[in-house]
């Protein structure tokens, strides 16, 4: 079936444009690029048709990377339901992400190396889904989180920037220890990396391995999810993240990337159930982060850092999912999210590119007259994240507020205030930016058609993506969600979400002032949500100024200068000193050397004699 | 007592070798020096050969000849190295030659 | 009674020219006491029964290489030396050290030397030409290649320090 495939093409696309990218024409690297992703999906159509229904997943082993005692981890691709899911989302949305950057990079300087590293991220991304081991799934992960760093600060002419793409590599490999210490207990439990393996000694023999282990386990890699995918307390680098050019927001930080994390829970729910304590941590953390993200997206100025907390918010989402039994659920909202919150991000790529640059929504204001096109797509993918029926956005999170219903009640009323909540900030910028009277200073107009068309693309996705039935289809893979609902469940949430357009509506369109008012009356509770509750400079006060302020006078000057220069240095002016006290044997003068010479010989002689030379 | 002991000779190599090093220590001029050396190998040569009379054998003989070759060659370049100094410092008192102090 | 009468003779001699070489200040007398030495020493030889090594102590080391000696001191004109101190070195170092140096020399003398075994003039004859030639290239061929080999370098090694700039 030559899985490898998929993943190469892109790479092959990478190494083509990192060698040789300088001396290209932009049509040659357009070509290149959108080529190598292209043959990518086709591939993965052509593959998932041949293998047909998957009733069991399909394996291709390639070569054997370590071998070492009883660890055994091979370049091995595996293709199942799931997998098949991702491949899908990835390869699709990359793509048409790809065709939009043709447009948006055009009069952007680095052009060849924009391409070269978003082709190198597909091919990390399609080697993280596709892994049939920790290792390789370890290995893609890694390399997402490189590339995401390579992009986000791909203007590093910007302060900003570097330092943003600094925050986010850091903070997920705080979230990576987590992952590897995960990976070490998966290996001492179960003697094998492989994921055919783990789950069916897990299955057959779960007596071997305590409840406890597990949990472990199971809370660890949720440390690593917390990471990837921006939950509660790692989400601090995904805001930050929009430094990087937007079809990067739109790829990395919304549609793939950041659900890596969601992935892989999903890809170790054999764990996760055996270990219901970790399960439940997932859920109240996702829950957690949607809400909190939520409130802190109210007050955004930035298109992009509203939709930044959006997706934050959403991933909490997906996680609570997760966490309440339904992963299937959870893993339909990260398909229908996907193509939601790429248009949104594109979408606002689109109103970016039309205005010139001008990100602020205080300085938009009646684009719908300008730029029609994008107005109307970007409405599509509101109105799906709001969860209003038939749209897409409608059905996923629709059935992960009914299984967190069955979970807990309290989950259920608090995601559906997040639902509104929700549906409140997308519309506030819709209305701020699309509605009302232009604020700004620049000349608006429509963005070329490489640039629609995807967004046309992502639009009818986003309507009609939830007549994917994508419950069904993992429905082998994983524990029947509730199948019994009460009724009254799904008219609340939609009734959330029309509550929260239409607050929208009334605040930011029918009374202008309204909004300012009311945030004048809250005062500080306003400054705190604005200032996002200030848990950046939180995090800087208790834990960076330490770790720094350590190192420099505990690690740099007691250790470094001190001790191990001075040891350095102490050897040196040891043997100098040793060395002038010996240079007073040489007088220079003959006669005393042949004096030493003789007493030398004599002590040569009586130690010859000492040791019994002579009978 | 007709025929002497062989650890006479031994006892007279032993006074030459001394009166060299005492030579050697003691003297100034170089090419006294040398001589003080060419001395000492004198005491050791008639040190291989009373041995070598003594073990009835006669690789002695063979050590006291080799000594003799390499007590030329080294004659002739050590001379050869004094004619040198001699040139370049003018002096033959080996006291003055002592720049490699310190 | 000859060969006691022969030895002391020559050994006094020998000890005599030693000491004048030690005492003497002109190096040309030094010289010609060393030429005393060597030939009081191979008339020891002969009585040790080492008629080679005796030859060759005359011809090579009297006439050859105190020769050169002489041809030396000829060429640098030396002259008389100058009463001076000595080091500290040779007087704290060097002197005691010689002192012990020949009290151990002499107790090691005492421990090895046979007591009975006395010199006679032919108890053996076997320091003859023929057999040092035989033992030389035969036993001791390399010793021989590798000193043949030594003389040359110091042949080259001596012409080059020593000869004089072609302006």
């Amino acid at each position: 079936m030559h899985l490898w495939l998929i993943p190469a093409f892109p790479l092959a696309g990478f190494l083509l444009l990192g060698l040789a990218g300088r001396r290209m024409s932009q049509r040659l690297i357009n070509t290149v690029a959108v080529g190598s992703v292209l043959l990518s999906f086709l591939w993965v159509l052509r593959t998932l048709s041949a293998l047909g229904t998957l009733e069991q997943p399909h394996l291709e082993s390639y070569f054997t990377w370590i071998q070492s005692g009883a660890l055994r981890a091979g370049f091995d691709l595996m293709v199942d339901r799931l997998t098949a899911v991702m491949m899908l989302v990835v390869t699709g949305v990359g793509l048409l992400i790809h065709i939009y950057s043709i447009g948006y990079m055009a009069h952007e300087g680095g052009y060849y190396r924009f391409f070269a590293f978003l082709n190198l991220f597909m091919f990390f991304m399609l080697t993280l889904v596709m892994a049939a081991n920790f290792l390789l799934m370890f290995v893609g992960w890694e390399g997402v989180g490189l590339c995401s760093y390579l992009l986000i600060g791909f203007y590093f002419h910007r302060k900003s920037a570097t330092t943003a793409g600094n925050k986010a590599f850091i903070v997920n490999r705080i979230g990576d220890v987590g992952f590897t210490l995960a990976i070490l207990l998966v290996f001492i439990h179960f003697q094998s990396l492989d994921f055919q393996t783990v789950f069916a000694s897990l299955a057959t023999n779960p007596a071997g391995v305590t409840t406890a282990a597990l949990t472990a386990i199971g809370l660890l890699l949720l440390v690593g999810a917390t990471g990837k995918s921006a939950q509660i307390p790692l989400y601090v680098w995904l805001p930050d993240a929009m430094e990087g050019p937007t079809p990067v927001s739109a790829l990395i930080h919304a549609a793939t990337m950041v659900t890596a994390g969601v992935y892989m829970v999903a890809r170790c729910a054999p764990i996760y159930l055996q270990a219901p304590l970790a399960l439940e941590a997932v859920a109240w953390v996702g829950l957690a982060t949607a809400f909190f993200s939520a409130t802190i997206g109210l007050a955004q100025n930035d298109i992009k850092k509203v939709f930044a907390y959006s997706t934050v918010s959403q991933l909490g989402y997906m996680f609570l999912g997760l966490g309440a039994g339904a992963f299937s659920a959870g893993i339909f909202h990260l398909v229908t999210h996907a193509f939601f919150k790429a248009l949104l991000f594109l979408g606002a790529g689109s109103v970016i590119h039309a205005l010139g640059g001008e990100q602020d929504l205080r300085n938009m204001g009646g684009l719908r007259k300008h730029i029609p096109v994008t107005f109307f797509t970007i409405l599509c993918a509101a109105v799906a994240i709001a969860g209003v029926p038939p749209f897409s956005g409608f059905h996923s999170k629709d059935a992960i507020l009914i299984a967190a219903y069955h979970h807990s009640p309290l989950m259920f009323w608090i995601g559906v205030i997040t639902a509104g909540l929700t549906a409140f900030y997308v519309f506030r910028a819709v209305f701020l930016a699309f509605f009302g009277s232009y604020r700004g200073q620049a000349h608006p107009h429509e963005s070329p058609k490489v640039m629609t068309l995807p967004l046309a693309a992502l639009a009818l996705l986003s309507i009609g993506g939830g007549y994917f039935d994508v419950p069904r289809w993992l429905h082998p893979l994983f524990p029947a969600a509730e199948e019994a609902h009460e009724p009254w469940l799904v008219y609340v949430s939609v009734a959330a979400g029309l509550i929260g357009i239409l607050a929208a509506y009334g605040l930011y369109v029918a009374r202008p002032g309204l909004a300012g008012q009311i945030a004048d009356r809250l005062g500080a509770l306003y400054r705190l949500v604005y200032n996002k509750y200030f848990v950046d400079e939180i995090y800087d006060r208790a834990v960076v100024r330490p770790v720094v302020d350590g190192s420099q006078t505990v690690l740099w000057r007691g250790v470094d200068v001190g001790l191990i220069d001075g040891a350095v240095n102490g050897i040196g002016s040891w043997a100098r000193g040793t060395g002038a006290v010996l240079r007073l044997v040489q007088s220079g003068n003959i006669r005393s050397y042949a004096a030493w010479v003789v007493w030398g010989s004599l002590v040569a002689l009586l130690g010859f004699v000492a040791a019994g030379g002579l009978r | 007592m007709h025929s002497v002991p062989l650890s006479w000779y031994l006892i007279l190599s032993a006074v030459l070798f001394g009166l060299g090093v005492a030579g050697f220590l003691l003297r100034r001029n170089i090419i006294t020096v040398f001589m003080c050396i060419e001395l000492m190998l004198n005491a050791v040569n008639l040190s291989f050969v009373a041995f070598s009379y003594q073990l009835k054998q006669i690789d002695g003989h063979l050590y006291a000849f080799f000594v003799m070759v390499v007590a030329a060659a080294e004659a002739a370049v050590g001379l050869a190295i004094i004619l040198t100094v001699f040139k370049n410092r003018a002096t033959l008192q080996i006291d003055e030659v002592d720049s490699m102090k310190g | 009674m000859t060969e006691m009468l022969i030895f002391w003779a020559f050994a006094v001699v020998s000890v005599g020219c030693a000491v004048n070489l030690v005492i003497q200040r002109h190096p040309i007398n030094g010289a010609i006491s060393l030429i005393g030495v060597m030939g009081s020493l191979a008339v020891l030889y002969l009585q040790l029964g080492a008629e080679f090594i005796a030859a060759v102590q005359v011809i090579v080391y009297a006439g050859a290489i105190m020769v050169l000696f002489v041809f030396v001191i000829m060429l640098l004109n030396a002259e008389a030396e100058q009463r001076t101190g000595r080091s500290a070195a040779v007087r704290l170092i060097g002197f005691p050290s010689l002192a012990v140096l020949l009290l151990l020399v002499g107790m090691l003398i005492r421990r090895l030397a046979p007591a009975p075994e006395s010199v006679r003039f032919g108890d053996f004859m076997g320091g003859t030409a023929e057999n040092i030639g035989r033992s030389l290239f035969t036993g001791y061929l390399l010793p021989f290649e590798v000193t043949s080999a030594l003389i040359l370098v110091a042949i080259i090694g001596a012409i080059v320090l020593a000869h004089k700039e072609i302006d």
